[in-house]
């Protein structure tokens, strides 16, 4: 060994160095298992809740029973394996389809959440003789899984295999619409006035420092903020996309303001200082050479608000949008429901069938915001320019 | 000669700190007036002045008068940025807009209203790219980033920007500090061309590059205005001994 180069203590600061990088990774590797794992979990418990069984039973439908359509399917035999909610939705059905009147043919029905769970491998309260009947019926094939439709299309039901995503997905659109057409003109004009006009003064200090406060505020106290004051003193609608998108606004608000600073921030100095050398106004500059390079940033900043202000259920909560709401509502009055209150609302629930909705709708809602972030990354991207 | 710009006991403060201890200046109309001194003396200071740039920083105070054509920039009523169309700035570092070459000329004449959009823009556009010496260059890719250009290119571009809005003063911070030679050398021969249209002042480190190029220099130290006449006595025979420690480099 050649000691012409030989630091003494060289070895003992090189392990140090490999102690701290392994500690390192490790609380990589702690935390991208953790994820993993939350994944994987809500992937086997909610993947089921994207198919539904359909039995083959036989339906008699004659004058008395379009009536009274729980007596459409013979009671002992199969009225344990046919959903309540088809028997109830039959008189509907008959309308779209009156060449059923007067037959009593096997028809494909949707089944019981009891069956469902059971073709599906999962707990059920099914009796051992019912069971066997379900077996038999497999065997000649009147047993099928359809991709579960109902889950995309309707809202929520105390018929677990009738409830479905799809109201509080409009809700959750509706809702964010709100939010963004209140939050983003207001943030960003906000962040222009702090950032290019106000001047360097305590007054705009203190705002600052109290806007960057606001950001860390608990967002139940924003519910609290809405109620007050949306609800009870302007009497916006309770649980209305309007109430809830206004009250997720003043929380979004700070977020966007914080980011499109920082946004404005970032575009040098000198690009103003070349505007005002050519007699330029300062809304000239701003408008025409400021906005378009902070833009991407200011895009990014948004869309990361928007997808926080999605997650949020509990100020969501204060403003009465945790109801049970069984049809996608059509205006901004209306009262609905949010993803991530569905969810909760599901979890909460103790028939079995729910808790793979919930997984469900955790999985829906995951993979928009995972969306949403990746448009985020991609347009800060693709603008962002270099000079 | 006509007396272009003229300062009169300029005084300026940042904060509590004072910068320029009272400049009384005559700048001729069609000559180039090149500013010397050591770093941190008050060129920048003095220049920014001139066409009101130091009122964007907060806490600047300035005292005195200056006057374009023999009317006061800081009087009552005048806009600065009114006051900036007719002064015009050139800086150490390029800083074309993020825009096509075609638009970082045009961009302000439209703005100020002096063309139309169309054919009177673009002969604007071609006139005062051809001034600036960058038109052969740049002719077929007008539509193209002005940032894709050279360092060199992107000063000429600066240029020409600013003199498409037909300014009666350029003024030019180390306009070519940030460039090679032949760029520079470009540069220092368009300025001499250009002193034909508009009167120049150039703040500059190169005291070479103030021999060769202006008519009348002005030798700055810590905030006070030393020296000031035409070039050739500045370089040859400086009245002050502070300037000749200085041009024979002794500090600096
Ligand atoms: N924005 C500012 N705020 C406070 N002090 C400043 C500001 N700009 C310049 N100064 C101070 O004013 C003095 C003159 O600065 P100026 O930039 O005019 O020098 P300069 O002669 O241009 O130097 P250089 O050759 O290095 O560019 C310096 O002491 C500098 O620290
Ligand atoms: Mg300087």
């Amino acid at each position: 060994m050649d000691n012409y180069f030989h630091i003494p203590q060289l070895a003992k600061r090189k392990a140090k160095a490999k102690r701290f990088k392994y500690i390192a990774m490790m609380a990589l590797v702690a935390s991208v298992a953790f994820l993993a794992f939350f994944l994987s979990d809500m992937i086997i418990k909610g993947h089921g809740a994207f198919t539904q069984t359909y039995v083959k039973v036989p339906v008699l439908i004659n004058e008395k029973t379009a009536k009274f359509t729980h007596l459409a399917v013979d009671r002992k035999e199969y009225g344990f394996m046919v959903s309540r909610a088809w028997l109830r939705g039959l008189k509907n059905t008959l309308k779209d389809t009156p060449e059923w009147m007067n037959t009593n043919k096997e028809r494909w029905t949707l089944a019981n959440s009891n069956v469902d769970q059971f073709i599906k491998g999962k707990y059920n309260r099914l009796k051992p003789e019912q069971i066997k009947k379900i077996e038999q019926m497999q065997k000649d094939g009147k047993v099928e899984r359809r991709f579960n439709n109902i889950f995309f299309e309707k809202g929520d039901s105390k018929i677990p295999e009738f409830s479905g995503f799809m109201a509080s997905i409009v809700g959750t659109i509706m809702t964010m619409i709100i939010t963004m057409l209140i939050a983003v003109p207001l943030g960003v004009m906000t962040a222009i006035y702090l950032e290019e006009f106000a001047k360097d003064n305590k007054f705009t200090q203190i705002i600052e420092v109290n806007i960057n406060n606001l950001a860390a505020i608990p967002s139940i106290l924003f519910g609290l903020l809405g109620l007050a004051i949306f609800i009870n003193f302007f009497g916006v609608p309770r649980s209305s996309p309007l109430v809830g998108g206004m009250t997720l606004a003043l929380m979004s608000l700070p977020v966007i303001i914080v980011s499109s600073k920082a946004a404005l921030k970032s575009v040098p100095d000198s690009i103003r200082q070349a505007g005002f050398a050519l007699g330029l106004t300062k809304w000239q500059i701003v408008r025409d050479h400021v906005l378009p390079l902070a833009m991407p940033g200011m895009l990014t900043g948004a869309i990361i608000a928007l997808a926080q202000a999605m997650g949020e259920t509990a100020p969501l909560i204060m403003v009465g949008m945790i109801a049970f709401i069984p049809d996608i509502s059509t205006s901004f009055l209306d009262a609905t429901t949010v993803m991530p209150a569905q969810i909760f609302t599901w979890s909460g629930m103790p028939e079995r069938a729910y808790i793979e909705r919930t997984a469900a709708g955790i999985l829906v809602l995951l993979g928009i915001l995972i969306s949403l972030n990746a448009i985020a990354i991609y347009l800060r991207k693709k603008y962002t320019k270099t000079w | 000669m006509n007396i272009k710009v003229k300062t009169d006991k300029l005084k300026l403060w940042y904060g509590d700190k004072q910068a320029l201890n009272g400049v009384s200046l005559d700048i001729y109309e069609n000559k180039i007036t090149a500013f010397i001194g050591p770093s941190g003396c008050g060129k920048s200071t003095y220049l920014r002045c001139l066409n009101r740039m130091n009122d964007l920083i907060g806490g600047v105070t300035i005292k005195g008068k200056v006057t374009l054509d023999g009317h006061d920039i800081y009087g009552v009523g005048v806009d600065e940025v009114a006051v900036r169309k007719k002064i015009g700035m050139v800086f150490q570092q390029p800083n074309p807009f993020p825009k096509s070459i075609y638009d970082n000329v045009a961009y302000a004449p439209l703005m100020h209203d002096m063309v139309k959009k169309g054919k009177e823009c673009d002969a604007l556009v071609e006139r005062s790219l051809r001034d600036a010496g960058l038109w052969e260059e740049v002719k077929d890719k007008l539509n193209e980033s002005g940032t894709t250009l050279s360092g060199g290119q992107q000063q000429r571009l600066c240029i020409a920007r600013t003199i498409a809005v037909e300014p009666d003063v350029i003024l030019m911070d180390e306009p070519t500090s940030a460039l090679d030679p032949i760029s520079t050398q470009v540069i220092e021969n368009l300025m001499t061309k250009l002193k034909e249209k508009f009167t120049i002042i150039v703040v500059t480190h190169n005291m070479q590059q103030a021999a060769r190029i202006a008519d009348y220099t002005a030798f700055f130290h810590l905030g006070n205005l030393i020296e000031y006449s035409e070039t050739e006595k500045i370089f040859v025979n400086p009245q002050e001994e502070k300037t000749e420690q200085y041009i024979t480099g002794k500090f600096g």
